[in-house]
Formats: structure tokens, C-alpha cells, sequence
């Protein structure tokens, strides 16, 4: 290869790490905050206060029997990092952390059947940041909370139905509820 | 409802094919066409500061040295920034240097488009890295690997060179990657993908905990990261991350993004053979092949894990594990057949976490490595393939075998052997070496057969240029930074170089009349027997060492 044939490439080189690596990202970045600003900066939630209390796109962790729970999450909901353990399916570790699971779930939730329990909330998920559960994952949890809290089933079932979001254009993706946006509205009736 | 979703995806993927098939051949044809006013300025402005006089055609030979030197200059660029990058700007959550073998793995894993990733994007890179090293090598392997593509498929039809190589590269950043990644990455935000340069947040959760959430320039890679079926995460989970991932809307967005210009390029090759109908036997091939291993992962994950059903739960749902509930099965068992047919490897659920038969659905795609595949080298497999069929096809006959009017001999045959054996042999043989050792047995993290398949995965996909992994496999150490480099750097420029060369041979050689006599490669019989060429192939070279790890793993569970 000829000389001028190693400069050009050189300068073929340098002339797209400057525009593909600068110039491409700090201009998506400009347009993205100049037109988008909520959701460039990760659609942040804010509570009445209008302090900020977390993402809706990134689950939290939920411990407070009061409120309804996440789905399983080895990183317990810190999104510093994300991931899962990674249990084959025939891993021992993965069903003695199921069988705990259902176990501890069943002495704080007497009075629901094993068998309405549904398969997403035992599970982790992929990110270990869902912030979603499926909407019998949240009817499931309506007989302890309302026991805990007094607020009534019916009023319980109602918070839920209007955070049930449907699949996108009717067609994509499944059911869902969030979480986060759920339990705000939850607080919400318990404090008055 | 779960059939229809991802039925609905294919169909709109069919109607995409022909326009982005036309499209792309219009780029790279160079005959005068509309795309040449809009694009024909800022390609002229990049000619001239790259001092790029004449764009006369080059031999296959220094078109194969272009691109390798290119890349080479590329890799070394990233390798200083990764090494350095503590105290350059852009670093507001004072990410350290990386390490070197680490570094030698990703700046191989990303200019050879597989984007394999030993670290965490949250605490491995910084945003300067995310942005100049690892978006930039998303657009520069991505226009490479198109770029080669063309040039086979100039060879094979026989256009007067293989073309230019450093005019390609600049077409098909300025006229393919730049525009649609722009479109695609406005998109993305629209639907709340974030971009931005602030640090990881902190805010106090709901039950008065500190949560940080790791944020950045998000969208520009997310979407580059899919059209240039690259596959590296900003962040350790992937496309499974709700920041990259957001919604099933993002979800298709991102299938077709990284699907539709693997499954347009054979629509191309038919322009450029002017027969579009050899065209559409290639793609018919890829698509037969694609909706028998579709149907496989997604018959396996909606039965669900047998250990976990056994519980008396309620588990209609299917094997949620590693998955999120926003795409539910269907969007994640369309997402895993896609990201693996066309070699980009994100993932937005997590394999190590699919059942056995789910397994090999990703596996075999990678295995094969010739169905829709990653940028460009899909489509020169797929072709590797056809003229392996017409060579078969001949000797049953007795008959010199022709391709395109061209005939196929013995130095075809070899060096299509050679691309052909080489992707077994960099699998197989390490596979076997990590057993014999400690360093790579103890990254096994599941126990039994599934730990066989964490190793044979993670080999499969480097050698495919796929990327994705069984992420729970302990991979970066020294020992799996290296061997798995080397497995991409064979597995790319092997194949590549290889097939440049068929190309280069084909084009010297002189048309044959076609008779009545002549043996036809556009109708259905042609599209059985490469279907039937691929699955033998395969299956002979890869079924064993299937059997050893997804199926004993499903019958120890079933």
C-alpha cells in the first residue's frame, strides 16, 4: 500500500470518530434537552411536595407490608448497576430462592391461594429494575394491604384498574401496572 | 394475542424490505440517483478532507487491506481513549482506567461488530467512552461490514471491480447509518429512552431510601447500537433495562431498527444480479429458517420452567425469569429470535435465564450464522452457502457447477471451505480448552449441563460476531478477555477476507452462456436445497454438542 493510501485512511478515521463519536451524540443531546427535557433527564416522578421520588421507568424496592411489592430482585432495586443472578433453569440456587419465596409470601398473605399466585412476581426480572407487576400480581396483594391499612378492597381494586396500563396500540407487549405510581396513590388515601 | 404481535412485526418488516433493498442499492450502485443531491455535498466535502482524489475500483486485495487497515487505526484510537479515560472530559461520576486485557477485549468485541461486553456500562465506562469509543465503533464496524458485503456481492455479480472502499465507507455512513440513527435516536427520546450528560441521579425513594440511578447519553448509542446490529449496552442488563427499553413501542422500534436492513440486503444482491427473484430465494431461505426456531423459543418459554411450575403457583404466564413484565413472552421470544438471526446480540431478557429447548433457539442462529445475520456478513454466508449447494448440486450431476453465469472451481471451493470450517474449529476447540482448565471452568456459575452451555454460548457468540452472553458466566478475567478476543478476530476477518477473495477470483473468470442445461438457482427447488444444505451442515458439525448442553438439560428437568 502506497503512502498517500495510509493517510487517507488516517484521516478517513479521525474525520469519523469526530463526527460519529462528537459531533452525532452532543448534537442528539442538544436537540433531546431543547424538545424533550422530561424525558432526556429519565422521566422523573415528583410527589405532591414536588420533591422527586424516583423514575417511572425504574422499579423500586418495597418492603413496607402497607404497600404493594416489586418483583423479585437480586440487586434489591439499586440502579447504580442492573442485571440478575442469572439462574439456569435447573439451577438449585435459583428454586431454593422460589421456595423461600413463596413460603415467606404465603405466612404474610394467608388469606390468598397459592395457585392465584402469579409467576411474575416470584420471578426476577432481566434488569432487576421492573418497575411493572402484572395486574393479578397487584389483585393478589389487595387482601393484605386492605387488612393492613383499612382502605377497602373495592377502593384498593379501583387505584389498581386505573394504574393498569394496557398493551401499547392495543396489539404490543403485555398488561401492566406500575408500581412506583401505584403505591404514591396508595399513600396518598392512607395519610388523610 | 401473543402469535399476532409478533406476527404483525414480521408483516411490517416485509413491507420494509423492498423499499430499503432499493434504497440501498441505489447507494451503492453508482449510477446518478436522487440520493446523490441530497448526500452528494457532505460526501464530496469528506472525499476532500480525507484527500481521496480518484474513487477508481480496487482489487479485491487492497479493497480487504483498506478495510483492515482502517480498522486497525480505529482500534488503536479506542484502545489509548479506554486506557486513559479517567482523565479525560466528560467522566462526572469519576470512572477509573480499564483494565488491559479487558481493553483488548472490548475494542476487539466492538470493531468486529460482535460488541461481546466483560464489563458493566454503568461503572465501566465514561461518557466521553460511551460516546467516542464505543457509538463510534458502533457506526465505523457497522459501515465496514456493509461495506464488504457490497463488494462480495459486486464480485459475484460481476460489476467491474469490487468496488472502493473508502468510497463505500463514507456512503454508508452519510446516506444509511448517520441519517437513520438520527431519526431513530429522536424517536427513542419521544418515547423516553433518556440523553444527557448529567451524572447518576440520587433521589429518596418512596420508603425514604437513597436510590442512584445511572444515566447518560442513552438514546444516540441505543439506536446506533440496533441499526448497526452492534448490540453493546449502555448499561450492564441491556435492552432488559427500562432506560434502553422503555416500552414495547421501543421494543419493535428496536427489532425493526436492527432487523430491517439484514433481511433488505438480499433484496440488493437480487438488484445487483438483476434478477431480483435470486434475491428473494436467499431471503426466503433466511426467513424459513427464522420462523421454525422463532416457534421453538416460543413454544419452550410459554410452557414455562417445569422446577417452577412443579410449585402449584399460577404460571400461565410462561417462564418469567430473567424477563420483564412489559414484553411478556412474545415480545421477548421475538426479540432473542432477531438479536441472534442478525447477529446484533443485545438481549432484553436474559438467555442464561431461558429454558433448555428456548436455548438452542439463539444458539442455532448463531450456530448457523447465515440467517439474516449481522451487517453485510449474513448475507455473504448465506452465498457462501448457495454456491456450496450448487457445488453439491453438480457433483450428483456430473457437471461443472456455475453460480451466476460463473463456474465455481476448485479454488472457490477451498477458500469457501476454509470461511466454512473456521467458524466451527474457533468454537468447538476452545469450548473443549476452557474444560480442560481451571481459569475457565471456575467462571461456570450454574451447575450440571447448564454450565456447559454458559462456555459453549459464550464461544458461539464471539465467533458469530453476536455479542450477546449468558451473563452469568464469571467472564472477565485474563483468560476469557483473551481467548474470547481472539475467537472474534478469527471469526470476522477470516470469513471476510476469505470471501473478498472468492469475489476477487469470480470476477476474472468469463461468463457462461446460459443453456437449458444450465442448473437454476432463483426458483423454489434451489430454495429447498440451500435450506437443506444449511441444516445439514450444521447439523452435523454442531448437533453433539447441543445434545451435551440445552437437551440433557431438558431431560434432567422435563
Amino acid at each position: 500500500m502506497k503512502n498517500s493510501n495510509f493517510f487517507i485512511i488516517v484521516r478517513l478515521a479521525l474525520v469519523f470518530i469526530v463526527l460519529c463519536g462528537g459531533v452525532y451524540p452532543l448534537a442528539t443531546t442538544a436537540i433531546a434537552q431543547v424538545l424533550m427535557p422530561s424525558q432526556a433527564n429519565g422521566s422523573l416522578i415528583k410527589n405532591e411536595a414536588g420533591a422527586v421520588v424516583g423514575s417511572e421507568l425504574i422499579g423500586q424496592n418495597f418492603t413496607d407490608p402497607r404497600l404493594f411489592h416489586s418483583r423479585v430482585s437480586s440487586i434489591e432495586y439499586k440502579a447504580e448497576a442492573s442485571g440478575s443472578n442469572n439462574y439456569g433453569p435447573s439451577n438449585p440456587d435459583m428454586l431454593k430462592r422460589t421456595k423461600d419465596f413463596i413460603a415467606q409470601w404465603q405466612k404474610d398473605n394467608p388469606d390468598v391461594a397459592l395457585n392465584k399466585l402469579p409467576v411474575d412476581l416470584v420471578t426476577n426480572s432481566g434488569s432487576g429494575l421492573d418497575p411493572h407487576i402484572s395486574p393479578a400480581a397487584a389483585a393478589v396483594q389487595i387482601p393484605r394491604i386492605s387488612q393492613l391499612t383499612g382502605i377497602p378492597a373495592a377502593e384498593l381494586e379501583r387505584l389498581v384498574a386505573a394504574h393498569t396500563q394496557g398493551r401499547d396500540l392495543g396489539l404490543f407487549g403485555e398488561e401492566r401496572v406500575n408500581v412506583l405510581e401505584l403505591n404514591l396513590d396508595v399513600q396518598k388515601v392512607m395519610k388523610p | 394475542m401473543g402469535t399476532l404481535q409478533m406476527v404483525v412485526v414480521i408483516l411490517i418488516l416485509l413491507l420494509l424490505v423492498k423499499p430499503v433493498g432499493t434504497y440501498v442499492y441505489h447507494v451503492f450502485s453508482g449510477e446518478p440517483n436522487r440520493t446523490d443531491k441530497w448526500f452528494g455535498r457532505t460526501e464530496n466535502g469528506i472525499y476532500r478532507l480525507i484527500g481521496l482524489k480518484q474513487r477508481e475500483g480496487m482489487s479485491w486485495k487492497k479493497y480487504a487491506l483498506s478495510f483492515i487497515l482502517t480498522n486497525i487505526v480505529l482500534v488503536a484510537f479506542s484502545y489509548i481513549i479506554l486506557r486513559v479515560q479517567r482523565g479525560l472530559p466528560l467522566n462526572p461520576n469519576g470512572t477509573s482506567d480499564m483494565e488491559q486485557t479487558l481493553t483488548f477485549n472490548t475494542v476487539i468485541s466492538f470493531m468486529t461488530n460482535t460488541n461481546l461486553q466483560h464489563y458493566s456500562g454503568e461503572t465501566g465506562l465514561s461518557y466521553f467512552s460511551q460516546m467516542a469509543v464505543i457509538t463510534m465503533m458502533m457506526f465505523t464496524s457497522a459501515a465496514s461490514g456493509f461495506s464488504v458485503a457490497i463488494a462480495f456481492v459486486r464480485g459475484i455479480t460481476g460489476r467491474e471491480s469490487v468496488g472502493n472502499f473508502f468510497e463505500d465507507f463514507v456512503k454508508a455512513h452519510v446516506r444509511i447509518f448517520l441519517p437513520l440513527a438520527l431519526l431513530v435516536t429522536l424517536i427513542l427520546v419521544g418515547l423516553h429512552v433518556p440523553q444527557t450528560l448529567k451524572p447518576t441521579l440520587e433521589v429518596t425513594t418512596l420508603e425514604g431510601q437513597a436510590q442512584h440511578i445511572a444515566i447518560g447519553p442513552v438514546a444516540s448509542l441505543e439506536s446506533i447500537k440496533h441499526l448497526g446490529t452492534n448490540g453493546g449496552g449502555f448499561f450492564g442488563a441491556n435492552s432488559a433495562h427500562p432506560f434502553e427499553n422503555p416500552s414495547p413501542l421501543t421494543n419493535v422500534l428496536e427489532i425493526l431498527s436492527m432487523w430491517m436492513l439484514p433481511a433488505a440486503l438480499p433484496y440488493t444482491y437480487g438488484m445487483f444480479a438483476k434478477n431480483k427473484r435470486q434475491g428473494w430465494v436467499i431471503f426466503t431461505a433466511m426467513m424459513t429458517l427464522f420462523v421454525l426456531l422463532l416457534g421453538l423459543n416460543y413454544y419452550a418459554e410459554t410452557r414455562g420452567n417445569p422446577a417452577i411450575n412443579a410449585l402449584g403457583i399460577e404460571s400461565s404466564q410462561g417462564s418469567m425469569e430473567g424477563k420483564e413484565v412489559r414484553f411478556g413472552i412474545p415480545q421477548s421470544s421475538l426479540f432473542t429470535t432477531v438479536t441472534t438471526a442478525a447477529t446484533t446480540g443485545s438481549v432484553n431478557n436474559m438467555h442464561d435465564t431461558l429454558t433448555p429447548l428456548g436455548e438452542i433457539t439463539p444458539l442455532a442462529l448463531m450456530m448457523l450464522n447465515n440467517v439474516f445475520g449481522g451487517k453485510g456478513v449474513g448475507l455473504i454466508n448465506m452465498l457462501m452457502y448457495a454456491i456450496m449447494g450448487v457445488f453439491l448440486c453438480g457433483l450428483m450431476v456430473g457437471r461443472t457447477p456455475e453460480f451466476l453465469g460463473r463456474k465455481i472451481e476448485a479454488r472457490e471451493m477451498k477458500l469457501i471451505a476454509i470461511a466454512i470450517l473456521i467458524h466451527p474449529l474457533i468454537i468447538l476447540v476452545p469450548t473443549a480448552g476452557a474444560f480442560l482448565t481451571e481459569l475457565g471452568k471456575g467462571s461456570i456459575t450454574n451447575p450440571g449441563f447448564h454450565g456447559m452451555t454458559q462456555v459453549l454460548y459464550e464461544y458461539v457468540s464471539s465467533a458469530a460476531n453476536n455479542g450477546s452472553g449468558f451473563e452469568g458466566l464469571a467472564d472477565n478475567t485474563s483468560f476469557w478477555n483473551i481467548t474470547t478476543g481472539i475467537v472474534m478476530l478469527l471469526g470476522r476477518y477470516v470469513s471476510v477476507i476469505a470471501m473478498l477473495a472468492v469475489a476477487g477470483s469470480l470476477l476474472r473468470k468469463n461468463t457462461v452462456p446460459e443453456t437449458t442445461g444450465t442448473f437454476r438457482t432463483d426458483n423454489g427447488l434451489f430454495t429447498g436445497i440451500l435450506i437443506g444444505t444449511v441444516l445439514i451442515i450444521g447439523a452435523l458439525t454442531f448437533l453433539p454438542v447441543i445434545v451435551l448442553g440445552p437437551v440433557a438439560e431438558y431431560l434432567t428437568l422435563r
